[in-house]
């Protein structure tokens, strides 16, 4: 398969950010927008037709996909490493292609009218294109060395992208936020990279994944502190994506980059970027699952278990509507890295892999049709937070029956998308590990009762005085809305377990129905909870709320990690490692210096009295010099 | 030659009037009696150039000629350092080395 | 004349042709010609050493001798390879961007442009020079222009940073000299004549005794100025005094001297002393990166800010340099290069912004992104190549660094280097504290609003620099292979 065009997918977006970026003041409002979104649909066009080529016609080699590579060396490290770029096709990064191309190209679309007039908008789509070049290069990478490049450059596009309003103080400390804290968890990830490299000796991804290659096979090799070397590595590799996933504990900038504008939340932090952690994790898949049996992917399971469920609880509390949806989209993606936790390799067995896929897919799109719906209400009201809606039915018809397919799809209601990949994913789980499955039960439940509570309470209950009356959005806003709810529906009905599988050979998923009733029924509670509590506005939920006691405040407050981070850097990194460390440098080691010179004046100071300036006192000492020297040669000369 | 004095009765007085020289230059406070101190230095070595001369290589005249190059500097040096005191006097009426010492430092 | 000699004539040239100038606007224009045609000579020789390397397998090739002191044996013998042109580029490049950035010097400008270009004469004949003795004397020359360009038209307490600067860096110059003489007078132990050329020496096996005892020697006499902790003080200092362009060619290309002394001398001549006495020196070098990182955080001078990060980033050259294979080599080479680049800019920018709001205190200035926007938006994207992202230099260098130093099984290594890898987090919280403060949020004050925007020529001075970073980081593999090309020769005297 000619895979070569394929590098035009990324390209064009950095073409158009290069164009955006250099000509930023030249380029009139109107026509920057056109480039962007055109630019990008080129590209998603590009992609869709290498997605349709590489899954129906020319991918498959008896019954199993074949990877497709393509790449130059960019930089050589040692004889053995060196970084290369290139395309790597194979089903899940064609799989991400789509769900890149699909979002950004949307919200794209949606920015043109959601940005219009703002002061920066050139500047917005140099940002959204440098974006989606990044995540391109990010999903297409061949080797753990050009992922990391990507990574970085998606985090610093994140930075940019949610300190957009830059004059805004919470923005600009959302942003720095977002990237310091995601830094953090890439020096875990450079650290395993380096591992890697070392004791492999490659960081190619095909060699590292053949599961018969000596990476996977030498895995015992060396071991430190119990563990194997490598396992410690995909450890810290994982710890990498979970700072960029939103993974506890590594979550807390997620809600906060909810700063930016609504359309980057929908992009970044939805339904691309953040997925980047669970990407990783499957493009390691065959690493994670062999090595020392599949040690370091019960740490995935475990975590990705608990975020779900951490974050769950917290976004019942919130009040800001994108808050909600920020600790949903991480509490969703605990639900992929559980999946990938508790998957096998082969087949049937590897239905936890395909789950976890499949509802990236689907997650991706009702995420951020949610997102942009959210975008479209905050539009029309002005605010983000709950108390300031109500009653928007009437006013937004579109956005009201958009967002509602969402909030269906995410409660996991048959037969929207989320209900396939979800019940997929419970699933496996409940093959692999009973606890797991019950988290993922109750997690379930929750995500219904969360998200019809902000349905309820944006688009029913009592209305607000508005200052003006909201209306509609325009059509480039509502028809991304549209698309996406669309695709909402259908997604869903996607033979995934036919495309992207662990093994790549594909096997047919069945419906396992008393699963699917139960977690259907386990959301139609939590639909119906919602109803009772906040369909009309009543204390039910107050009451409830107290009934809890502390542990609402502990969840409302998003159980103070941010308090404790906020220890750590202010408290210990600036006050007591930093301003030491400054001090002592201009105490001590710049004293000492200043001490050295301080002491030769000094001592220059008392000799120089010596240099009297009489001639008397230097013949004197002439004299006496002539004296001794006279003296000691004499007793050297007779002796 | 002289009869009956030995070179190293001349040497002997020459180095007391030498280390006169020296005494007078260290411990005068006035500019013209260490010119006059330094005169009786080189005196002394004028003395000795002409007597080693006369004593030890009499077919030689080297001693004798420096003595006479030594007498013209010393007169010439005079000269300017009496010229440099006269100067300084005029500048801050005064011939004490003590109130010399501006330049040191 | 020799394509490398004319690194030093040409400069003398420039210096004549200012003697005879009499206003800025003569000085500047003929400051700039001079070093525009340095740059054309540095590229020039960057094609022609790749035409010659493809025939010539000499470890140095354009080499030239000439007797200077015969009874010492002491040669002007001029050479370069990959390292040094790299570097050579380097310095044409930050000395013009120096030219652009000084556009506006008032005071004395024709002095000011003369003590710049014999800065630079000292910096090339240092790079370019084979023979230890006519590089010390370079050394020398680069570093005496500092202390009048400081003292005369630097700010705040010139004399003294002035002072101290030139202190330490003397005091670091005796140690040296007696490293150097040390090397000479060993450099006959396999029977031969006394000898300063550094080829020659590489030759002989100087006994281990005696590398033990220069090793320190010559390594600290170098690292003084690469801002070896804890020998770094006068880094700030001289920094925050120095007039911008004085800045940027100090932090640029000066420092970088001692990065290349320590590998060109120390690493290369003594080997055994390398390896004997490394650990030490790494344990110095990286206090120094993390040192650096957290006195970056703390300060709120900007030039205090750059000053203490080039401390962090220095280290980092000189805990390469000890990990003592060509991988981790390399990344010292580039990040010195790297570094350079960033550094100059670094420092040119805050002078633009200190021209124009007269203040460095990150405190008093806020939301500049919105006053002087082309100014800021470099800032930042100085930032993110200085924290190490993908697609600039730093991220290169940094790289090399860490894979490099991972290549040593050693448990003590392999936690400096994770010590040191950790830096990038502390960089990136003190890069993107300075940008949120002084660059984002709201405008402090009023009177900013009505800042002069980015002059031709700042312009100028800021793309002559953003360009090599960005180039160097897009695609850095002619580059580094240049480099590791290079890198052969030494690496095999370590094995």
């Amino acid at each position: 398969m000619n895979i070569s065009y394929i590098i035009l997918v990324p390209l064009i977006p950095l073409v158009v950010f290069l164009l955006l970026g250099i000509f930023n003041q030249k380029i009139k409002p109107a026509v920057s927008g056109y480039v962007g979104v055109f630019g990008l649909l080129a590209s998603a066009s590009l992609s869709l037709y290498a997605a349709y080529h590489y899954f129906f016609i020319s991918g498959k080699v008896d019954g199993t996909y074949q990877t497709f590579t393509e790449k130059s060396i960019w930089m050589n490290f040692t004889d053995a490493l060196h970084i290369d770029m290139g395309i790597l096709i194979d089903p899940i990064s064609m799989m991400m292609l789509v769900v890149v191309s699909i979002v950004s190209l949307m919200v794209h679309i949606y920015s043109r009218g959601y940005m219009k007039g703002d002061n920066g908008y050139t500047k917005f789509f140099a940002f959204l294109s440098l974006f989606t070049f990044s995540m391109y290069g990010l999903v297409l990478a061949t080797n753990l060395f050009q992922i990391y490049i990507f990574w970085e450059l998606v985090g610093v596009s994140s930075y940019l992208l949610i300190g957009y309003y830059y004059t805004k103080t919470s923005a600009i400390a959302a942003a720095k936020k977002a990237f310091i804290v995601t830094r953090f968890a890439d020096f875990g990830f450079l650290i395993g990279i380096l591992i890697i490299g070392f004791y492999t000796g490659t960081f190619d991804f095909e060699t590292l994944n053949n599961p018969e290659g000596s990476a996977i096979l030498n895995w015992a090799a060396t071991s430190f502190m119990g563990l194997s070397v490598i396992t410690w590595a995909l450890i810290l590799i994982f710890i990498g994506g979970a700072g960029k996933s939103a993974m506890f504990p590594f979550h807390i900038w997620l809600p906060d980059a909810m700063e930016g504008p609504t359309p980057v939340s929908a992009l970044i932090h939805a339904a691309t970027m953040v997925v980047a952690g669970i990407f990783l994790v499957a493009r390691l898949f065959p690493m994670f699952y062999f090595v020392e049996d599949g040690f370091a992917l019960n740490i995935v399971a475990y975590v990705g278990a608990f975020s779900a469920l951490f974050a769950a609880i917290i976004a019942i509390t919130q009040t800001d509507i994108k808050r909600v949806l920020a600790f949903s989209t991480m509490s969703q993606l605990g639900y992929m890295m559980l999946a990938l936790g508790v998957s096998g390799y082969d087949g049937q067995e590897g239905v936890g892999y395909m789950a976890s896929m499949f509802h990236l897919f689907t997650h991706a799109m009702f995420k951020a049709l949610l997102f942009l719906g959210a975008g479209s209400v905050i539009h029309a009201v002005h605010s983000n937070y709950l108390k300031d809606m109500g009653g928007l039915r009437k006013y937004m018809p579109i956005t009201n029956f958009t967002f509602l397919i969402a909030a269906i799809a995410i409660a996991g209601i048959p037969p929207f998308a989320g209900f396939w990949s979800k019940d997929e994913i419970l699933v496996a789980a409940y093959e692999h590990n009973k606890l797991i499955y019950y988290v993922g039960v109750f997690v379930a439940g929750l995500t219904a009762f969360y998200i019809f509570r902000i349905y309820f309470g944006i688009f029913w209950g009592k209305e607000k005085t508005y200052n003006h009356t909201p209306k509609e959005s325009p059509l480039s806003m509502t028809f991304p809305l549209m698309v996406l709810a669309f695709l909402s529906i259908t997604a869903g009905f996607i033979p995934f377990s036919e495309f992207v599988t662990a093994d790549k050979n594909g096997f047919d998923a069945h419906l396992n129905y008393s699963l699917a009733a139960i977690a259907t029924a386990v959301g139609l509670i939590g639909i119906i909870m919602a109803w009772v509590f906040y369909k009309k506005e009543n204390s039910l939920s107050d009451k409830y709320a107290k009934a809890f006691g502390p542990f609402y405040k502990w969840a409302s407050d998003k159980f103070y990690f941010d308090e404790i981070y906020m220890f750590v850097t202010k408290k210990i990194l600036f006050k007591r490692v930093s301003g030491p460390i400054a001090k002592f440098d201009n105490k001590y080691v710049d004293g000492t210096m200043v001490g050295i010179g301080n002491k030769t004046v000094w001592a220059s100071e008392k000799i120089k009295g010596i240099q009297s300036g009489k001639v008397q006192d230097y013949a004197f000492a002439f004299i006496a010099g002539v004296v001794v020297i006279a003296l000691v040669s004499i007793y050297l000369l007779t002796s | 030659m002289i009869e009956g004095i030995s070179i190293y009765e001349i040497l002997t007085l020459t180095t007391i009037l030498f280390f006169i020289g020296i005494y007078g230059f260290l411990t005068r406070r006035n500019l013209i009696s260490i010119l006059i101190s330094v005169e009786m230095i080189l005196n002394a070595s004028v003395v000795n150039f002409v007597i080693i001369n006369k004593y030890l290589y009499p077919d030689v005249l080297q001693g004798v000629l420096f003595s006479i190059f030594i007498i013209a500097i010393a007169a010439a040096e005079t000269a300017l350092a009496v010229a440099i005191i006269i100067n300084l006097y005029r500048q801050i009426s005064s011939v004490e080395v003590k109130d010399t010492e501006v330049m040191k430092f | 004349m020799d394509i490398l000699s004319l690194f030093v004539i040409v400069p003398l040239i420039t210096i004549l042709g200012l003697v005879f100038t009499r206003n800025l606007k003569q000085a500047r224009i003929v400051a700039m010609l001079g070093s525009i045609i340095q740059l054309g000579m540095s590229i020039n020789l960057v094609f022609a050493y790749f035409k010659e390397r493809a025939i010539n397998e000499d470890i140095m090739v354009f080499t030239r001798d000439m007797i200077w002191f015969k009874q010492f044996n002491i040669y002007y013998s001029v050479g370069v390879d990959g390292i040094s042109v790299a570097l050579l580029l380097l310095t044409s490049i930050v000395v013009l961007a120096g030219v652009f950035i000084s556009w506006k010097m008032y005071d004395l400008p024709k002095e000011f442009f003369i003590s710049l270009i014999v800065l630079s004469i000292g910096v090339y004949g240092f790079f370019i020079s084979i023979d230890l003795f006519t590089m010390f004397v370079f050394f020398e020359i680069a570093v005496i222009p500092m202390y009048l360009l400081i003292g005369i038209w630097g700010s705040g307490p010139k004399e003294y940073s002035a002072m101290k600067l030139t202190l330490m860096l003397m005091g670091a110059s005796a140690v040296l000299l007696v490293g150097i003489l040390g090397i000479y007078f060993n450099s006959d132990a396999d029977g031969g004549a006394l000898t300063f050329n550094i080829l020659e020496i590489a030759k002989v096996n100087i006994p281990f005794e005696a590398q033990k005892l220069f090793f320190p020697l010559t390594f600290i006499g170098f690292a003084v100025i690469g801002a070896l902790f804890p020998f770094h003080t006068w880094s700030p200092d001289g920094h925050a005094s120095a007039p911008t362009a004085v800045s940027m060619l100090h932090a640029g290309v000066l420092m970088k001297l001692g990065g290349y002394g320590v590998f060109r001398v120390a690493m290369y001549l003594l080997p055994e002393g390398a390896i004997d006495w490394s650990w030490v020196f790494i344990i110095l070098s990286v206090i120094g990166v993390i040192y650096g990182a957290f006195s970056a955080l703390k300060q709120t001078d900007l030039k205090y800010i750059n000053a203490y990060s080039s401390v962090s980033h220095l280290g980092l050259v000189l805990f390469a340099l000890l990990m003592l294979n060509k991988t981790a080599w390399n990344g010292a080479i580039l990040q010195s290069l790297s570094h350079g680049f960033m550094t100059a800019l670094f420092f040119a920018l805050i002078g633009m912004i200190y021209e124009r709001t007269h203040t460095r205190d990150i405190a008093k200035l806020g939301g500049l992104l919105k006053v002087i926007p082309f100014i800021s938006v470099v800032y930042v994207i100085a930032g993110l190549a200085s924290l190490g992202l993908p697609g600039f230099s730093g991220f290169i260098a940094e790289m090399n660094i860490f894979v490099g130093a991972f290549q040593n099984e050693d448990v003590f290594i392999r936690v400096a280097t994770i010590l040191s890898v950790a830096v990038i987090v502390i960089t990136a919280v003190y890069i993107l504290r300075v940008v949120g403060i002084m660059l984002m949020g709201p405008v402090k004050n009023e009177a900013y609003l009505k800042l002069e925007r980015v002059t031709w020529y700042e312009k100028s001075g800021i793309l002559l620099l953003l360009i090599p970073i960005v180039g160097i980081g897009v695609a850095p593999l002619w580059l580094s292979d240049m480099i590791l090309e290079s890198l052969q020769p030494f690496i095999q005297g370590l094995i």
